[in-house]
């Protein structure tokens, strides 16, 4: 993917030495006039009628050296050499679920809530937060590079709690981001400058966009052992293992709550632990904290993990998202936290995020943060929010309970299905491999990723005994298990190219 | 406790040169200051300005309960994106209509640039750049960042606080075949000094004949004269000539929308085959940098492009704002005439677009931020978009004094 391969190497350097014999030649310059009165028109490849007065196709036509060079060099597109990048795994989950005239089809493969209606949602504060700003009229300059101070005042107390005392001593640098990919690129370029050659590990599975920002930041990272389908839940001691066995002074980068793709979250007690070998190790702890709220209804809840972590003293970064938690997906609008051990750390640290933002983007966009400093700011919006993200985060345990009975009273197998209760937040690891994923899809008109990941915030009450049924008949068809897959956890999110993605 | 901090080995950074103008600015408590930093357009009054057109486009779209906030694709608003193409292009254009163009949404100017550059860098066979000198601050910064090699190309002549012409055509001249070039679309920043028609077409022949790839930044469309179309004119002569390039737009000032960063890149190719791949490699730089762009600004942008109302509305808009800092040069030049000013500052009004350089040295600059409060940035820039009938006195005093008592 970077640098360029020889053969476009020699491909392009032909080119070039094309050019530079084009460029001795006098008939190489043309008036725009003559360009624009029709007599030349180089995009169709007719240049050669100019040099030779020949129609027809220059490569074959033109009968001199320096002739030919001119209008192939012409004619050829400095990027030719260009490959279709392949298309998106998610893309063509969301296409073939447009395409499928099934009417009991189910998208189970999007990453965004939806309600009961299985539509997308705009929350009630967020319109009202919209409808004050209006009114307010306010002006739309540039935000400072570090983006909107109200808003990062806002998410960091939100994180922490207002009084937590990395709070009160301002140890923390808190830059506004684009959501949480560009909060989790700013750390990791921040990562990458700063602390060359250490290594992230990540889990496996993860989000599949984490993997190519620290591709795309130069940042190595490895995998620790995450999810044990044996189980269908969390292969801790493997965890811990891989933890212990990286290189000292990694970043180790966890999923503050509801982890995607598999929904499986350690327990407190784990988190003690994760924390003791972490801190043993002289590890640097980075959240991704996309779903505060939205998991178990509760902002405090949700935000124990890095609390516990800030509670130690440790330093650490936190890539927050509003996407889920507020809606604001299309927004863009997040944070990256670094908690530091000194205030003069967190002001030195941020100064260094901001050279990083500022040849990105050179400023946040205001719209997202605005609203984001509406709602938590006022204490109506605010409970209104909190009321707003229960009844998400309830409609998602809903109908993670009604899967769960179906399921129970449907299957006869006496398999135990009570991992999908134990999960958490909007995703689910099914356990099914890629052969009864396709089944799911092929037979019974669900659409999931491979992975066997399911979006719970994509099925509705009313469609839950359906999915049951898909499921069992996927789990135990004598036809799927008869091909023996390995099982490789590869983790999409339909973020990576929603496209046309409009669903219903 | 600071030595176990891991970050114990981090310096703080300098303010960033241009926005740290308006830090200092905010600390400052004279009554008579005056901000000339930041190209962010002020009105008569020095307030900064929503256009009539943009709040009524806002309004339509947070009225509208059947939108959504859900995700944009990786290359952003379709509509706002064809409409980007539209603008810049020319609405006619065969680039356009024979689908050689891919546009994607991007982070207004800079964003749109360093998408440009990490394309560039990772699929171009020539990885240098050339930039003009000077330039706007952060251009190095972002291509350097992306992977790309920056050298400078002869540009201002601070004899003749002109074009140095015959500068430009030797280094780009002199250029390795294949290298990029950075062009500025019009009004140039910092300098408001532009290439005349007869020299874009001679540069475009130089450039052709070299096979020089130009990547055009345009911020300032509409806003440098007044008209949307003549702004674009070196954009649509090189793209007229059947050639590929580069051209990274921003709404920031033509359309106020600063803060809402919206802007679009527009690779224009040899073939519909070539842009559709490009495009789907430009959505692999995206997604890790920050997966899709931010829908706000983009639907305004969008709402007001496709109404004929509201499009003509926004001409009237934004020619207002062009015609003011038009007249704001005229003022100021006046002034430095009457007042005796020694020296010819007839390049105020020679020089286009909300900056001028007005070739006063950092001496003469930090004399007249310390004695007379004005803010600007070292190299003599100032914004003429902070300017106004009742400021322009007092600009030109302070301009007078230095030029008279600092050397």
């Amino acid at each position: 993917m970077y640098g360029f391969s020889s053969n476009k190497q020699r491909f392009f350097q032909m080119a070039s030495t094309m050019l530079s014999l084009a460029s001795t030649t006098p008939s190489a310059s043309l008036s725009t006039q003559e360009i624009l009165k029709g007599k030349v028109r180089l995009g169709s490849g007719r240049v050669g009628t100019l040099l030779n007065k020949e129609k027809g196709n220059p490569f074959i036509k033109a009968k001199s050296f320096g002739r030919i060079s001119m209008t192939a060099a012409v004619n050829v597109s400095r990027f030719e050499g260009v490959a279709m990048a392949p298309p998106d795994p998610i893309l063509g989950v969301s296409e073939a679920f447009r395409a499928d005239t099934d009417v009991k089809k189910l998208n189970l493969g999007v990453g965004a809530y939806r309600t009961e209606e299985l539509q997308p949602y705009v929350l009630d504060v967020v319109k009202k937060a919209e409808n004050l700003m209006l009114e307010r009229g306010e002006n739309k300059e540039y935000l400072a590079i570090e983006g909107l101070a109200a808003f990062n005042k806002a998410t960091a107390e939100l994180l922490f709690g207002a009084d937590n005392p990395v709070i009160k001593q301002q140890r923390v640098a808190t830059v506004q981001g684009l959501s949480g990919t560009g909060s989790l690129r700013l750390a990791a370029a921040f990562i990458e400058r700063y602390f060359p050659g250490a290594q992230v590990l990540i889990s496996s599975p993860t989000w599949g966009n984490h993997k190519n920002i620290f591709n795309d930041a130069r940042v190595p990272w490895s995998e620790y052992r995450y999810y044990d389908p044996k189980t269908v839940g969390l292969d801790f001691e493997g965890m811990i293992s891989d933890i212990k066995a990286a290189p000292e002074g990694s970043f180790v980068l966890l999923h503050g709550c509801a982890h995607n793709p598999t929904g499986i979250d350690p327990t407190p007690e784990q988190w003690e632990k994760i924390s003791d070998v972490i801190q043993e190790k002289n590890h640097i702890p980075f959240f991704d904290v996309a779903y505060q709220g939205f998991a178990s209804g509760s902002l405090d809840a949700d935000a124990s993990s890095v609390r516990l972590f800030a509670a130690r003293g440790m330093e650490l970064f936190i890539a927050q998202s509003y996407s889920k938690n507020l809606g604001l997906y299309a927004e863009r609008i997040g944070a990256i936290n670094v908690v530091c051990s000194s205030a003069d750390a967190a002001a030195r640290v941020k100064s260094q995020l901001k050279r990083i933002a500022r040849p990105m983007y050179s400023n946040p966009p205001v719209h997202g943060a605005r609203i984001v400093a509406n709602v938590v700011g006022d204490p109506a919006l605010f409970n209104e929010w909190k009321a707003e993200m229960e009844m998400m985060a309830g409609r998602i345990k809903n109908v993670r309970q009604k899967l769960f009975d179906s399921l129970s009273a449907k299957d006869k197998s006496g398999k135990d299905w009570s991992f999908i209760l134990k999960q958490i937040g909007m995703f689910s690891f099914t356990g099914l491999n890629k052969t009864q994923s396709e089944n799911m899809t092929n037979k019974w008109h669900v659409y999931l990723t491979k992975d066997g990941r399911i979006s719970l915030a994509g099925l509705s009450l009313a469609k839950c005994e359906y999915l049951a049924d898909a499921i069992i008949d996927s789990y135990h068809n004598k036809f799927c298990n008869n091909v023996h897959w390995y099982y490789i956890p590869v983790s999409f999110d339909w973020i990576l190219d929603p496209g046309l993605h409009k669903s219903k | 406790m600071d030595s176990s901090s891991v970050f114990a080995n981090i310096v703080r950074a300098p303010e960033d040169a241009i926005l740290g103008v308006t830090v200092a600015y905010n600390k400052d408590s004279s009554p008579d200051k005056l901000n000339l930093g930041v190209g962010a357009y002020r009105t008569e009054e020095g307030k900064p300005l929503v256009l009539k057109v943009v709040r009524r486009a806002e309004q339509m779209l947070v009225n509208d309960n059947s939108r959504v906030k859900e995700y944009l694709p990786i290359v952003g608003l379709a509509d706002f994106n064809k409409l980007s193409a539209k603008l810049i292009f020319g609405a006619d254009s065969p680039a356009i209509q024979e689908n050689r163009v891919t546009t994607v949404q991007c982070l207004s100017g800079t964003g749109s640039l360093r998408v440009g550059a990490e394309f560039l860098a990772r699929h171009y066979h020539q990885l240098t750049i050339y930039i003009p000198n000077p330039t706007w601050g952060n251009h190095t910064k972002i291509f350097g960042l992306a992977g790309l090699s920056v050298k400078a190309y002869r540009y201002y002549d601070p004899a003749t606080r002109g074009l140095d012409f015959q500068g430009l055509l030797e280094d780009l001249g002199a250029a390795p075949s294949g290298s990029i070039v950075l062009l500025h679309a019009c009004a140039h920043n910092p300098t408001g000094v532009d290439p005349t028609i007869e020299q874009w077409e001679q540069i475009r022949q130089l450039m052709r004949s070299k096979g020089l790839l130009p990547f055009f930044d345009s911020a300032y469309q509409g806003f440098a004269s007044g008209n949307l179309d003549a702004d674009a004119g070196s954009v649509r002569m090189f793209v007229a000539d059947g050639g590929e390039c580069l051209a990274a737009q921003s709404y920031a000032k033509n359309m106020g929308l600063y803060g809402e960063r919206v802007g679009a890149l527009s690779i224009v190719c040899k073939t519909a085959d070539v842009a559709s791949r490009v495009e789907s490699q430009l959505k692999l730089v995206i997604r890790p940098m920050y997966s899709n762009p931010p829908i706000h600004g983009a639907s305004i942008v969008a709402t007001i492009l496709k109404d004929r109302d509201m499009y003509n509305e926004w001409t009237v808009e934004l020619k207002a704002m062009a015609d003011r800092i038009i007249s704001m040069r005229q003022q100021l030049f006046d002034s430095l005439s009457a007042r005796g000013t020694p020296g010819d500052w007839s390049h105020i009004i020679k020089q286009i677009g909300m900056f001028t350089f007005t070739g006063l040295n950092t001496k003469q600059v930090a004399f007249m931020t310390k004695e007379y409060h004005i803010y600007m940035t070292s190299d003599g820039r100032i914004s003429m978009a902070g300017l106004s009938s009742r400021t322009v006195p007092h600009l030109t005093e302070a301009i007078h004094a230095a030029v008279t008592r600092v050397g």
